[in-house]
């Protein structure tokens, strides 16, 4: 028997504790999410009616499936507020996914093109952002975005504009915001495939005479593909469902369906219709989410 | 001429504006948080009224102190478990239910923090659990355990596995080989895994918003309603603030992560 798998048991046994712990605090509570999305609302503490109590017996079980219902559903689809949100949020996120790949690429490209020990360093800057909080960088562009905030002193100081521009509550506030939260992740997975790439290749294309652009299209572009559907997927799928930053910078006329969930949780307490907004959101996210398992399961168990 | 390897212009001006784009607005932050004028856009001379502002108000303070405690909480039980989860999945082979436990786990790397946030909240009520301090604690070793078994993970995929099954040819059982060779050479690893959970602790919004209860708010859901009526040059001032810890943090843990991978490179060649 190979040492490697008699270490293996033990490292078996180590799975058991964040097991526990993410069946319980993860997987679980979808469970409550469903049950409280089919249940009724109600005026009560907390706002929703008890489905079942298992003290009650087979009886109150049976009556309490009788309840179900799929009122909540039937409203989100119902109402044109849930249906542009979900509309809107799939736009939003397909907009920005391509906006951060048309400029996250060129950075990716270029951190790839460095010398090996300015990669490194390259790589910790565009880390670094990432840690600071997210919060506090949607603030910053608040700062920087506000009626006399620094981009419309510039704008006027070099005369391009004769008055202020409105950018808080806009649109294009919000893409800001989002292009620069998620930057890191579209380009650290887009580095990643770009610097593993044999630039003989490139070399190759240039030398049978292709010029720059086929070289690109032909060669580069098909190549990083892994790192592009990582980049877009880690940015796409949490995108769709992103509150703080529509909420602080975008206008209050459309919602995303991140907004509308918290609305409808914190403003009007209706547990049931946020419920039965979260189930939806999961379900338009089940491929995008299911794809992105499989790529991170390929990328860190075979090793890179 | 073109040349395909080394740097072209368009490279170096995509590098340069990235990295202008990504740095200048938190630069001009800290900036205008030393700004003696109430009016945030005034340039007033420098000064550290606004820290002085912070640091007498009670309620931020209470907040800070809220979050700091749950991050260091949160982050210390997430690195365990997340180091437990990264082994079992890197060394522990084929075992009953590894599809689901990995797809529990990689899940929330990427799930809106609205939907991690209610169902944690639901289950919470559903167990009739006081919210706070313990709540937003438990909701945040599930979030960040997942990055710290990614971050450990890949580090495992990537280490020469002969070093611990030469310690076990000369007699180590598993578990002392663990301990005396895995151990020290993942340890970097097992510090930036802490590192980021700790910040991203520090940084919720939206889960801890979910899992809290009254009177126990974090400095994010606090900085978050102050925002939303608008920019308050305290607010600058506490953002420079949670900017210089986690930026000690950083340096502290490359420093001691530094240290140990030296270490690590001198035991290597055993």
């Amino acid at each position: 028997m190979s040492s490697r798998r008699i270490f293996a048991r033990p490292a078996r046994l180590a799975a058991i504790a964040p097991y526990v712990w993410m069946v319980l605090f993860f997987l679980v509570p979808f469970g409550f999410v469903l049950k409280i999305a089919l249940s009724q609302t109600a005026i009560a503490q907390p706002p929703y009616e008890p489905l079942f109590d298992l003290a009650a017996g087979w009886d109150a079980l049976e009556a309490a499936f009788g309840a179900l219902s799929l009122d909540n559903f039937r409203l989100l689809a119902s109402d044109d507020i849930y249906v542009f949100a979900y509309v809107r949020s799939l736009t939003v996120a397909v907009t920005a996914t391509a906006l951060l790949l048309v400029i996250g690429y060129p950075i990716a490209y270029g951190m790839a093109r460095l010398p090996s020990r300015w990669q490194a360093v390259a790589m910790v800057l565009v880390i670094v952002p990432f840690w600071t909080s997210f919060l506090i960088r949607i603030y910053a562009w608040i700062n920087i975005l506000q009626h006399d905030g620094l981009l419309n002193q510039i704008l006027l100081m070099l005369h391009l504009v004769s008055q202020p521009v409105v950018w808080l509550s806009t649109d294009s506030a919000m893409y800001i915001g989002i292009v620069y939260s998620y930057l890191p992740f579209m380009i650290l997975p887009l580095y990643a495939t770009l610097a593993k790439m044999e630039p003989a290749l490139e070399e190759a294309a240039g030398d049978l005479g292709a010029p720059p652009w086929q070289v690109f299209w032909l060669v580069t572009f098909p190549l990083s593909l892994p790192g592009v559907g990582a980049g877009v997927l880690l940015c796409f799928i949490p995108i769709v469902g992103e509150f703080v930053i529509p909420d602080l910078l975008a206008g209050s006329n459309s919602l995303m369906i991140g907004q509308t969930l918290w609305l409808e949780f914190f403003t009007n307490k209706d547990w049931p219709v946020a419920s039965a907004a979260a189930i939806v959101l999961l379900a338009v996210l089940l491929v995008p989410l299911l794809l992105y398992e499989r790529l991170q399961k390929r990328q860190l168990e075979q090793g890179r | 001429m073109r040349k395909v390897s080394g740097l072209s212009r368009f490279n170096i001006a995509s590098l340069t504006l990235g990295l202008a784009f990504l740095y200048l607005p938190i630069l001009i932050l800290v900036i205008y948080s030393f700004n003696a004028s109430r009016l945030v856009t005034v340039w007033g001379g420098w000064s550290l009224r606004w820290y002085h502002e912070f640091f007498n108000d009670r309620a931020m303070i209470e907040a800070a102190w809220m979050s700091l405690k749950v991050a260091l909480a949160s982050a210390t039980m997430a690195t365990l478990f997340g180091t437990l989860a990264a082994v079992a999945l890197s060394r522990g082979e084929r075992f009953v239910g590894r599809t689901l436990f990995s797809g529990m786990l990689y899940a929330p790397l990427v799930m809106p923090e609205v939907i991690t946030g209610l169902s944690l909240l639901l289950l919470f009520v559903a167990l009739n659990a006081e919210r706070g301090f313990w709540t937003v604690t438990i909701a945040h070793t599930t979030l960040t355990m997942c990055f710290v078994a990614v971050v450990v993970q890949s580090r495992l995929g990537s280490l020469d596995r002969s070093l611990e099954e030469a310690a076990m040819d000369l007699g180590c059982n598993p578990v002392r080989a663990f301990v005396a060779v895995t151990l020290p050479l993942i340890a970097p690893s097992i510090v930036a895994g802490w590192m980021l959970a700790f910040t991203l602790s520090l940084d919720d919004l939206v889960i801890a918003s979910f899992t809290t209860g009254p009177g126990s708010a974090t400095l994010p859901i606090r900085i978050y309603s102050e925002v939303r009526l608008g920019v308050k040059p305290e607010i600058n001032a506490i953002c420079t603030l949670v900017i210089g810890l986690i930026a000690v943090v950083i340096v502290v843990a490359s420093l001691a992560s530094k240290l140990s991978s030296e270490q690590g490179e001198s035991a290597a060649p055993l």
